[in-house]
């Protein structure tokens, strides 16, 4: 709501709140970063119909096997070591380019993009390993559902590597401008959601899944 | 080299598909004959293809939607002539596989086309203009997302000449929409049309929320918000809680029909009637997301034509945000008949009778609106008057089905077409109508003519109670919806007679036709000048018709609700001071939409006929047009002060 309240700190406990209008029209700067947040929203309710699913189907093994079975949860504890790193170093590299400091900026970065790579190898690993197991996504509901989750989520860490060379190749090339500044604080805010996606990728598909 | 695409694919065998392509390709080759022969295209590229202004943007949209009215309703008055017609031993003129692929037409195009691409347009025309701003928060996005909505409108129309286009209904149930029951390419157009669309509508959300929360003029309160503004911020916010959910779903479907998933298969523990739960999940959303604005459009009209400021204002905000949330609490009632046990059915039952409260507060309000005011029966109020009076009937036919043991009888019978219909043309479409006439003046500068308006009314509010009221005497007589012929000779008096309403529509389509086409030719003496030609509350009147590229010369400031009724009345107390110009920043036009959308549809059809090299050079098409959107050089260009000075004195001479 816009009807704000304005802080009399201790100065003054018996003073009534002060009406203040509305501004006006924000930032870019703040408006880029609000509309991301929103797109974010939108993308957590799209993996919750894909956990929405996973949770109905996650018992039709069809007679194949189950997340038990198959699931290795010191990968799954790299996996979330990896990304958790990377999202380390996306926040310090966020905040040189606060400072506009392009040493940092490239060196943040490219831990960034190896823990996340590392990530994607691990997962992409996993699923080669199962499907070679004949526990492909066609096997049973439960595996579609699994590999649709889990993978809807490795595509977003692989449209975030690229999003993040090409920011890059941006800063190389242009530099600090106001535009990638903007973006970089977007994409900031992306690979953070992921982690959260993660988490509870982490605690409902591989906790649960293998919990006896 | 070409996937599963051959010569089979054009339907040689059925005239009517093929009839109508060739008229299309003709029509279509005229007007582009026609464009190039007047020099008309740098005109087009450069000020409605590649333009990012939200106004132009909202127009094409309800352009786009009206071209598929067109599309849609032909699809209706085919149903609704085979129905009178194929009775008995007759088997009418359509084959059941064609006639499958109408009725799924049908309702996709006249739902995600026509209802939902309208409301777009209007909330893009209207809200940057009613909140004081000069455009919206993401003005290149804003074209892509309608492009790709363009793309979307594109790839079902292709299917009429190339292959088919579903036969399972417009929401495409599994089984039978899986690869095994549906083994064609309909699903696939449906499927990948929707999808891209989809992402069209949610990255239209997102910049419409963003808009109304963060981009408003100063003094602008949410409080002081016009009431469109409010519906429409509810719908954008069901767009951003709800497409996702119908993204996901399709996706599902699509890894089952593509990959061999099992989400909804009968096999291997897959499960139909998930999909069901999930695709109502947005559905159900999705049919407020279309009402709102409508209630929008006509608390704006009301308001307006009644020179009175709207009744019960706030209690207008808090039922659209109570309709907005309880929308996503009632999805089962749907599919009561799933036997998910009493106890859930009485639930969502309930729930669903509670999500009228909220309405009828607003029928009151604006029927407290109209007492005592001096209401002018102009067209915009004739479409509002006939809203409340047929929203009102099927919104009880609706509270009637919310009983479970009641569904339970009506369930998929033409009783539920009738009711749904009852609420989508009566509330949806009379709210396009309504504003359509209402604000066709802010964009075009003139008015459109109120004789034929008048009777393109008539003809729509009595051809809809013709067409559809005998289908709620049908459907308490047992006949189930998506019938291709019929053997009970009972029910043929109330086909034909619903046959006579389609075609009483059809003559309230040609007045609105007509009525395009005389306005456009009397457009000197329909001229408005002032900018408020209906003596107008809020901002968006304030400006002129059509407004300028930058909205407003100076930034209005609000001082309450109906903020330019306020300006009004204040003006005859005040001076007029002298206005300080003040530099504007314009954003740049940019093809960025128009190309991806032509990825898009490159990347959609190769899918659709599993042409993948087609569909690799689609996605590095989008992707290279947004790696050089990202390296503009600039966005944006400054309007200075002096030049704007000039603009507006040359408009003041005009009306002068």
């Amino acid at each position: 709501m816009t009807i704000a309240i304005v802080d009399q700190g201790a100065a003054d406990p018996d003073a009534l709140p002060v009406y203040r209008p509305f501004p006006g029209p924000a930032s870019k700067r703040i408006v880029v970063g609000y509309g991301f947040w929103i797109f974010l929203l939108s993308d957590f309710i799209m993996f919750s119909a894909f956990f929405a699913a996973y949770a109905v189907l996650s018992g039709e093994t069809a007679g194949g096997p189950t997340g038990k079975q198959l699931f290795d949860l010191r990968i799954v504890a790299a996996e979330t070591g990896a990304l958790l790193a990377s999202s380390f170093t996306c926040g310090m590299s966020a905040l040189a380019v606060q400072t506009r400091q392009f040493g940092k900026v490239y060196a943040a970065s490219f831990f960034t993009f190896l823990f996340g790579a590392v990530f994607l190898g691990l997962e992409i690993n996993e699923f080669a390993r199962m499907v070679a197991e004949g526990a492909g996504p066609q096997r049973s509901a439960f595996l579609s559902s699994f590999f649709s989750v889990v993978g809807l989520h490795g595509i977003h860490v692989t449209i975030g590597l690229t999003w993040l060379l090409v920011m890059l190749a941006q800063i190389a090339t242009r530099g600090f401008i106001p535009n990638t500044m903007r973006r970089f604080l977007c994409f900031a805010l992306f690979w953070h959601a992921l982690d959260i996606i993660w988490v509870a990728l982490f605690t409902v598909v591989y906790l649960m899944g293998t919990a006896t | 080299m070409l996937g599963k695409l051959d010569w089979s694919a054009i339907p040689f065998d059925e005239p009517i598909p093929l009839v109508t392509a060739a008229v299309l390709a003709v029509v279509i080759a005229a007007v582009l004959g026609w464009i190039t022969l007047k020099g008309y295209w740098p005109y087009l590229w450069r000020d409605w293809i590649t333009s990012v202004d939200h106004k132009r943007i909202g127009v094409m949209y309800c352009a786009l939607s009206l071209v598929m009215l067109i599309r849609g309703f032909s699809d209706a008055i085919m149903m609704r002539s085979q129905l009178a017609l194929a009775t008995g031993g007759a088997q009418g003129y359509l084959p059941p596989e064609h006639y499958n692929q109408i009725f799924s037409a049908h309702g996709t195009i006249m739902i995600f086309f026509v209802a939902m691409t309208f409301m777009v347009g209007l909330m893009n025309f209207v809200v940057p203009l009613q909140l004081g701003i000069r455009d919206v928060a993401f003005p290149t996005l804003n074209s892509v997302s309608l492009w790709l909505t363009a793309s979307g409108v594109l790839l079902t129309n292709i299917s009429l000449v190339i292959g088919e286009f579903a036969r399972t209904g417009w929401l495409v149930y599994p089984p039978l929409s899986e690869l095994k029951f549906s083994p064609g390419v309909g699903v696939d157009y449906y499927l990948w049309s929707i999808q891209i669309s989809g992402v069209g509508t949610l990255l239209a959300g997102v910049n419409m929320v963003t808009t109304i929360l963060k981009m408003r003029a100063p003094g602008m309160d949410l409080m002081r918000m016009p009431v469109f503004c409010w519906t429409s911020l509810a719908s954008s916010l069901l767009i951003v809680a709800a497409f996702p959910i119908l993204t996901a779903t399709l996706a599902m479907l699509l890894l089952d029909r593509y990959l061999g998933f099992h989400f909804f298969t009968n096999e291997a523990g897959g499960n139909p009637m998930m999909f069901i739960n999930l695709i109502w999940a947005w559905g159900h959303p999705e049919v407020y997301i279309l009402i709102l604005p409508a209630f929008g459009v006509f608390s704006e009209v009301i308001a307006t034509f009644s020179g009175k400021p709207l009744f019960g204002y706030r209690s207008m905000v808090a039922a659209t945000m109570v309709i907005c949330v309880l929308s996503f609490m009632v999805w089962l009632h749907h599919f009561f008949t799933m036997g998910a046990g009493a106890d859930v059915n009485a639930v969502f039952g309930v729930m669903s009778m509670i999500i009228a409260v909220p309405t009828g507060v607003k029928i009151f309000n604006w029927l407290f609106t109209l007492y005592g005011g001096r209401v002018r029966f102009s067209v915009p109020v004739l479409w509002s008057l006939a809203f409340m009076v047929t929203f009102a009937v099927g919104g009880m036919t609706g509270v009637l089905m919310a009983v479970p043991p009641a569904d339970f009888v009506l369930h998929n019978s033409v009783f539920l077409i009738a009711h749904f219909h009852n609420v989508v043309i009566g509330g949806v479409l009379f709210g396009a109508f309504a504003g359509y006439n209402y604000w066709f003046p802010k964009a075009f500068g003139f008015r459109l003519d109120e004789r034929l308006g008048k009777a393109a009314f008539w003809c729509w509010f009595i051809g809809f109670y013709v067409a559809f009221m005998p289908l709620y005497a049908l459907g308490l007589m047992g006949m189930t919806r998506r019938l291709q012929h019929t053997d009970n000779p009972l029910w043929t008096p109330w086909l034909v007679v619903a046959g006579v309403g389609a075609v009483i529509i059809m003559a309230g389509i040609g007045f609105q036709i007509l009525q395009l086409v005389v306005s456009i030719r009397n457009r000197d003496a329909l001229r408005d000048l002032s900018g408020d030609p209906w003596n107008g509350r809020t901002l968006e009147w304030s400006t002129a018709s059509p407004p300028p590229f930058y909205n407003y010369a100076v930034m209005p400031n609000v001082e309450g609700i109906d903020a330019y009724w306020g300006m009004k009345a204040r003006a005859q107390e005040e001076k007029l001071t002298e206005t300080v110009y003040e530099p504007i920043e314009i954003p740049n036009n940019s093809p960025t939409g128009f190309i991806t959308a032509f990825f898009a549809v490159v990347m959609g059809f190769a899918a659709i006929w599993h042409i993948w090299w087609m569909v690799v050079v689609g996605l590095l098409g989008a992707f290279v047009t947004f790696i050089v959107f990202a390296w503009r050089k600039q966005d944006e260009y400054e309007l200075p002060a002096d030049e704007l000075a000039q603009l507006e004195h040359d408009r003041a001479e005009v009306v002068a």
